[in-house]
């Protein structure tokens, strides 16, 4: 009897317990971010979708090779090379004069990817790809916030994406609207 | 004149007809699911119920299948790892690693120091993660609301720290075979080296504000009840088996990586009930928290990926190999059997949740309703693991 009645009270007292940790918490500050008004500050090391990195010319560092198409799990990744420039007369002569001699013409050609066809609906954002580029050029932008309204949204050109970006000044065109000050 | 009926939409689908063969009189028949019944993907459980009793249950799978084992078929080896951390959200980096390991000892590949033991680090954060996801579900399944919110503030701290390394926040492909993907960053170990003392400090709050609470003990403890013959003869496996006695974890039962180094104890529980399971998960934070301190400051400077790791294009050599880690709800194993192709033979995926779900229809017989989704809640399944 004296025991069943000590059960409740101790029974009972493990909700006060509780309420007390309720009430404490009830004071604390927020931990949540009222988002879109105020953006996370813990997306810095996010990876969100590809991008070619761009050497000191602006150009991509992308040398067309293609090792990073191979790689993908999924083949999100179409690389288009450029094809060898037309040769003006005279180029069109001193190549025959080199051919004359024996030499081997020098590839002329760009070693720029023309495009950089990239499908982000397929991505799975492993970075097998980046992993296996031989010179680096591919790496992932912290943007989160991309959106879209259709499919064709999400199937990037990875050249114009950079030629797009050097236009701005290194401003992300993908990178999310004005949030306002980040929550520290 | 009849008028035509087609009454088909009533009378159920292949399962529920062939279960309802056997059904006795005046039962009734009932779909749990397929979306929703406790777990947090798509199962389905067809019960046959008298009044409130359940007379049989069965489980009805396969509505999350994305045939991983097969597209394993079509990759290779390195390419194939990304599917992993897609297998079960909740840990993927357990699952990360089983495959992991399995190709590496196929292809007797050495792991550098610092690498399994940035796997160890990471893969039990990812536990603790994964146990804090249950715990949140479960007692949201059981009615009680706030917790979650508290248990997803740590598991934020956790998902922060290892989007450092990783990148990403739930599906991770972080290892590669011979090491992990990036080293951790020194500001990356300072704040695990932070988060260790917080949330050592969080685990009494818990135990004061649910743990210890008599609406939570009355509603879980004694109903569940899992014999250890029970656990054996389905081969289920961690805390599920642990909370009913059996001492069995993969990390000492079959010790890989740096686990024989480390010092720490594998809680069980004899209560064998829903409440067993239960504090075996919190004890199992806890011993998380242990394994991570001591491997930080064990880890040694050095490379995180073996050098000429395998590329892409590698081909797993001829032979086959099993390698069996302990992930959160259990043993993940991967089978791998290559005949030295440019992709890997077959690969076999065994899930722990598969296991632990089985027994369920042998568990729930006699129980009532109600506790019926407590006990699947209890068994901390996630779906798309158990279809793979
Ligand atoms: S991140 Fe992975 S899936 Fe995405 S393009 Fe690169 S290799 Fe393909
Ligand atoms: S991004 Fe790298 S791997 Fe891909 S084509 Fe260019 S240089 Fe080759």
């Amino acid at each position: 009897m004296i025991k069943e009645a000590l059960n409740t009270v101790s029974d009972l007292w493990s909700l006060m317990v509780g309420l007390r940790v309720t009430k404490d918490y009830f004071r604390a500050p927020q931990v949540t971010v009222r988002y879109p008004w105020k953006a996370v500050s813990n997306i810095a090391t996010y990876k969100g979708h590809l991008e070619l990195v761009g050497g000191k010319t602006g150009k991509p560092k992308c040398i067309s090779c293609g090792m990073c198409a191979l790689a993908c799990p999924s083949n999100c990744l179409t690389v288009v090379k450029r094809k060898p420039p037309k040769p003006t007369p005279e180029e069109e002569q001193a190549l025959a004069e080199a051919k004359a001699k024996g030499e081997k013409p020098k590839d002329k050609t760009p070693k720029d990817p023309e495009k950089f066809i990239y499908d982000f609906t397929l991505c799975s954002l492993c970075g097998t790809c980046m992993e296996n580029c031989p010179v680096g050029a591919l790496d992932f932008t912290g943007s989160a916030y991309l959106a879209g309204y259709s499919r064709e949204d999400f199937h990037f050109d990875l050249v114009q994406l950079l030629k797009n970006q050097a236009g701005l000044e290194g401003m992300d065109a993908s990178a999310a609207p004005e949030t306002g000050q980040s929550e520290a | 004149m009849t008028t035509y009926q087609n009454n088909d939409h009533l009378a159920g689908d292949f399962y529920t007809q062939n279960f309802a063969k056997t059904a006795g009189e005046g039962n009734l028949i009932l779909n749990l699911g397929p979306q929703h019944p406790s777990t947090h993907g798509v199962l389905r459980v067809v019960v046959e119920l008298d009044g409130e009793y359940i007379m049989r249950a069965e489980p009805v799978l396969g509505y999350l299948h994305r045939m991983h084992e097969k597209m394993a078929e079509v990759k290779t080896a390195a390419q194939f790892i990304p599917n992993m951390g897609r297998v079960d959200y909740g840990h993927a980096l357990g699952w990360n690693w089983a495959f992991v390991g399995a190709a590496e000892l196929v292809g007797g590949i050495e792991v550098p120091e610092r690498a399994e033991y940035i796997r160890v680090i990471t893969c039990e954060l990812n536990r603790i993660a994964s146990h804090l996801l249950w715990w949140g579900a479960y007692l949201l399944d059981l009615g009680a609301f706030t917790p979650i919110m508290y248990a997803f503030d740590d598991r934020e701290k956790i998902l922060d720290i290892l989007q450092d390394p990783t990148g990403s926040r739930l599906t991770y492909s972080y290892y590669r075979i011979g090491g992990v993907a990036k080293d951790l960053s020194a500001d990356c170990i300072r704040r695990i080296q932070e988060f260790i003392p917080w949330f050592r400090s969080r685990l009494p709050m818990y135990k004061d504000l649910v743990s210890d609470n008599i609406i939570l003990r009355k509603r879980i403890e004694d109903i569940g009840v899992i014999e250890q013959e029970v656990c054996r003869r389905f081969g289920a496996t961690g805390p599920v088996a642990r909370g009913s006695g059996i001492k069995y974890d993969v990390r000492r039962a079959q010790p890989y990586s740096v686990y024989p180094k480390l010092d720490f104890e594998i809680p069980t529980s004899n209560l064998k009930c829903a409440r067993g399971r239960y504090d075996v998960r919190m004890a199992e934070m806890e011993q998380s928290l242990r394994i991570i301190e001591q491997a930080l400051e064990m880890m040694p400077e050095g490379e995180v990926l073996v050098k000429g790791a395998p590329k892409p294009s590698w081909k797993v050599p001829k032979g086959e190999g099993y390698f069996a880690v302990e992930g959160a709800r259990g043993k993940i194993g991967a089978y791998v059997v290559s005949d030295g192709g440019k992709n890997i033979y077959r690969t076999k995926l065994r899930a722990p949740g598969y296991c632990n779900l089985s027994l369920f229809a042998e568990v729930s017989q006699g129980t009532i309703l109600a506790d019926a989704v407590a006990i699947l809640g209890s068994l901390d399944l996630i779906i798309p693991e158990i279809d793979r």
